[in-house]
């Protein structure tokens, strides 16, 4: 049996572990990247919009601070959302220096362009292309230093002895067979979960691998019930049209043709922040001002030139998905499940509860964005705390008094549930598909943008009957390489645990804050609810929620309009 | 809609191939992935392919689909569709399969290793970004939408014959470099990228990597604008630049291509060891009377009729050419 050895281990090779990855290398640390997927595949490469920094001489720091925890309505830990903003624009001028090819104004700096709600025009870009092109950039610097990467291994669970995590098992796809790969600090770095919703604006790989692996091995999970509804989503596929299609100057309309977001924000009409513009849609569509169950997104005032310029990728999406050229005529969308605002509570130096576990970017929840994250604030979370996650993982690591290695038992758990699954693959279990399909439409129609107790305790009794059917789920590929199959059970399990965080977070919430909107408690409580939720794993696999503070450093909790 | 599929399936390290066949019920606007994965998830979970983003942006799941690399989640199925015919779907070619669908995309990143992929810059790191012009930076974003899916590299016929050849879209990420005014490197990149064996020179302007490309990232043109870059930069002591210029100046000279001259020219006079080496070849062209020896003898060497002409156009191309460049 293979055993790999390193000082860190940074699960996930997408912007936050790859940026994770640079910073241990660079702090000394002999660093090894292990990804399910080749870096250059990760889903940081579908952002489309922007990253935010406030680089201009009229915009500060605490300005962009200050409509981040507003963005939140107030849950985002203060403390953790000031080193955000302020690291912000060293950190865009670094990605910058290795190469970023940030698009420019007339004289030669960085072009900004205005985000759902920010009080200024703060979202650094590449055309709509600044997943991609960010992430080509970090990837060369992961070449450069010349860092290990464990390309297609996926990562099946922690090992945690005596408390403290000391490596990860994972399955190269290639060879089937289970590995230990043995560190003195893990990040996780394993991106979102939007899979559990169907449709969703999330690649196939968004399973939430790393929250559920991490939760697993005893890490609390934290505001689990925070579910971003991004407002621009193409109809079946879920895939998005970026927020900088309205930052450049898109409308939304009705079936009347209305710019309905006047209602709902009179100031900021489309450029309010993500709950409040998809609130507004799901609205017009529900009370009959909808077309097809959408509503329109027009940017044809913009012209060709600039849409090809600057949304050229939606623009063909927009043509091979739906037959809609953009240039033309409007084209239809709706809210879709985007992001996981909750994941791994960590501390602000990206360190969980459990001693050498780490984590950063989507999967982690330091609490920069509360119940709401504002477009663009995403990927700079994956720089910023990526960062800082390699640098505590490598001081971590150096402190870390070395140990015996790992015990061969550590994959017995994982290795006897692959055994299970071959030798009842013949069974009469149902396929992961069939449970993977109800999961996600049952988590778009009762955990949607508008909940209730009701639809949320018939959430709370499908979860818990989808996991019993779980338990006898079929494998059909018994063979060894590249068991996609294999792993897509593997999965499947960590969604159910993962929805049952969310399921259970949201019920227990009464109140509404941020994406999390009870119809049957339509107000914030601050009195209340001003708390995170902590989601521990009992032994069953049911989630026992806890409560924790919000860390407040100088803004007051306000009434929140745009 | 009822979609059928002959997919390739092949088992690790295995010589053997077979098709399967599979019928799959999918909505009209459904694509090559969408199908593929219907059968996965409840026909054959054992067929094996990579995908992820589902929005033609992570590069995963290009392959072959009716013999053409293409994106599978940007390829609509009923557009593959022929009559009777199922819709074949196999690997990408130039390239090991490790299981079905599934390929060894190792030949890429090797070559993307091989051409030093990061922006080198030893001068003084400015205070805040680099001021650089937005045309710049948008010419290079271009050639970074590359999503390094591996179309151009399957069906590159020069890959097919020289694994050495760099390939359309590891050049693609050179010019990206060679691009970038950040780098100051430019000189040595070019040099390396005109190595005689797989360089920028030995590409054959077929068109394909163009014509696959399921990004528009246009190799090939990529490849043309790195030798004029080459070229304008002085890195002109090689074979491609040679070949070119021998083959302007008999064009020149003569109003048609002097073949004779052409490869000494190109490999250099006194390349022995290389000229003996094509001699098999040229005494194949021979035997089958495609060598025009007649224009080695030095009477019989004459211009075409009206080369005048020919020269005049080819003076005002070149001087419209110099004035451009000022
Ligand atoms: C379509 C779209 C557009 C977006 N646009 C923007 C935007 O414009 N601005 C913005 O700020 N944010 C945007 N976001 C959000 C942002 O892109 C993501 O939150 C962010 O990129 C996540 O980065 P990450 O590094 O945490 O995860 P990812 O980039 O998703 O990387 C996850 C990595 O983990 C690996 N992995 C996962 N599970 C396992 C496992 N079990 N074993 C081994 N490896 C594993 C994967 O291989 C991958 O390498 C967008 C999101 C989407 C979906
Ligand atoms: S699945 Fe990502 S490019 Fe097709």
């Amino acid at each position: 049996m293979a055993v790999y050895t390193h000082d860190v281990l940074v699960v996930g090779a997408g912007l936050a572990g790859m940026r994770a990855a640079i910073e241990a290398a660079r702090n000394g640390a002999d660093v090894a990247l292990v990804t399910k997927l080749h870096p250059m595949r990760s889903h940081s490469g579908a952002a489309q919009g922007g990253i935010n920094a406030a680089l201009g001489e009229e915009d500060s720091w605490e300005s962009h601070a200050f409509d981040t925890v507003k963005g939140s309505d107030y849950l985002a830990d203060q403390d953790a959302v000031e080193i955000l903003t302020r690291e912000a624009p060293a950190n865009i001028i670094e990605l910058e220096r290795m190469g970023t090819t940030f698009s420019r104004v007339e004289d030669g700096r960085i072009a900004q362009r205005p985000f759902g709600g920010a009080g200024f025009p703060r979202t650094c870009f590449i055309a709509d292309i600044t997943g991609q092109a960010i992430l080509h950039v970090v990837y060369e610097q992961v070449m450069k230093l010349g860092i290990t990467v464990y390309e297609e291994y996926f990562c099946t669970s922690l090992i945690v002895e005596d408390g403290e995590v000391r490596g990860v098992v994972a399955m190269p796809l290639i060879t089937g067979d289970l590995v230990i790969m043995q560190g003195k600090a893990v990040i996780m770095a394993t991106g979102g979960l939007g899979r559990v919703y169907a449709p969703t604006t999330n690649a196939i790989a968004c399973t939430g691998d790393g929250m559920a692996i991490a939760y697993m091995a005893g890490a609390p999970l934290q505001d689990m019930e925070f579910m971003q509804f991004h407002p621009t989503t193409l109809k079946d596929s879920g895939v998005l049209m970026t927020e900088g299609a309205r930052g450049e100057g898109g409308h939304l309309l009705n079936s009347l043709g209305e710019r309905f977001m006047e209602k709902y924000a009179p100031n900021k009409f489309e450029l309010a922040s993500r709950d409040v513009v998809s609130r507004g849609e799901q609205t017009e569509i529900e009370e009959g001002r909808g077309i097809d169950g959408c509503v329109l997104l027009d940017v044809r005032h913009l012209g060709e030139e600039k849409i090809n310029e600057r949304l050229w990728q939606i623009r063909e999406l927009a043509i091979d998905l739906t037959n809609t050229d953009m240039v033309h005529e409007p084209v239809k969308v709706r809210p879709g499940a985007h992001y996981a605002m909750g994941g791994i509570k960590t501390n602000i130096d990206c360190a969980s509860v459990m001693p050498g576990l780490f984590a950063a970017g989507e999967c982690a929840n330091v609490s920069v964005h509360g119940s709401n994250r504002l477009g663009g604030n995403s990927l700079l979370e994956t720089i910023v705390f990526g960062r800082r996650a390699g640098e505590s993982a490598a001081r971590y690591s150096k402190e870390a008094a070395s140990k015996a290695p790992v015990s061969e038992a550590s994959l017995a758990r994982d290795h006897t549930r692959i055994q299970q699954l071959v030798e009842g693959a013949g069974n009469s279990g149902e396929r992961p598909a069939v449970i993977r399909g109800e999961l996600g439409r049952m988590m778009r129609e009762d955990v949607g943008i508008f909940r209730t107790k009701e639809q949320l305790e018939s959430a709370l009794a499908k979860v818990v009957e989808l996991k019993e059917r779980y338990q006898t789920v079929r494998l059909e590929d018994t063979g060894k390489v590249f068991n996609l199959d294999l792993l897509s059970i593997f999965e499947l399990g960590g969604m159910l645990d993962i929805a049952h965080t969310m399921v259970a977070g949201a019920l227990a919430r009464e109140e509404s804050r941020g994406a999390h909107t009870r119809r049957d408690f339509p107000e914030r409580d601050d009195e209340k609810w001003m708390k995170h939720t902590i989601a521990h794993r009992e032994e069953d696999g049911s989630p026992r929620l806890e409560y924790g503070d919000v860390t407040m450093t100088r803004w007051e909790p306000e009434v929140r309009t745009y | 809609m009822e979609i059928r599929l002959k997919v390739r399936r092949q088992e690790a390290q295995s010589e053997y191939s077979s098709y399967s066949d599979y019928t799959v019920d999918m909505p009209e606007g459904a694509t090559m992935l969408d199908a593929l994965l219907q059968v996965r998830d409840y026909d054959d979970g054992s067929l094996a392919l990579r995908y992820s983003c589902r929005s033609s942006i992570c590069g995963s799941c290009a392959m072959r689909v009716n013999g053409r690399a293409r994106l599978a989640c940007k390829t609509k199925a009923v557009d593959m569709a022929n009559g009777d015919e199922p819709i074949v779907v196999e690997p990408l070619g130039n390239m090991p399969v490790v299981k079905d669908l599934v390929t060894d995309m190792d030949v890429h990143w090797d070559k993307v290793r091989q051409i030093t992929p990061w922006v080198e810059n030893s001068g003084p790191e400015p205070e805040r970004e680099h001021l650089v012009t937005h045309e710049v930076m948008l010419d290079v974003s271009n050639a970074l939408s590359c999503i390094q899916c591996g179309a151009c590299v399957s069906d590159c016929p020069v890959l097919e014959v020289d694994t050495s050849f760099i390939g359309p879209a590891a050049f693609a990420k050179a010019y990206r470099f060679v691009g970038d005014p950040r780098d100051d490197t430019t000189k040595e990149r070019l040099q390396g990228l005109s190595a005689t064996q797989g360089g920028i020179w030995d590409c054959t302007r077929c068109n394909m990597c163009v014509e696959v490309c399921p990004k528009d990232i246009r190799p090939m043109d990529r490849i043309m604008q790195l030798r004029e870059k080459a070229v304008a930069a002085g890195v002109k002591e090689n074979i491609g630049v040679r070949h070119g210029n021998s083959f302007a100046g008999s064009v020149r000279r003569l109003g048609r291509l002097d073949e004779i001259r052409l490869l000494p020219e190109s490999v250099g006079m006194f390349n022995v060891p290389r000229l003996l080496s094509e001699l098999p070849g040229a005494w194949r062209l021979f035997r089958a009377g495609k060598l025009p020896w007649q224009s080695a003898i030095p009477f019989m060497h004459k211009p075409i009729p009206g080369i005048k002409h020919v020269q005049r156009l080819y003076d005002q191309a070149r001087n419209q050419k110099k004035e451009q460049a000022k």
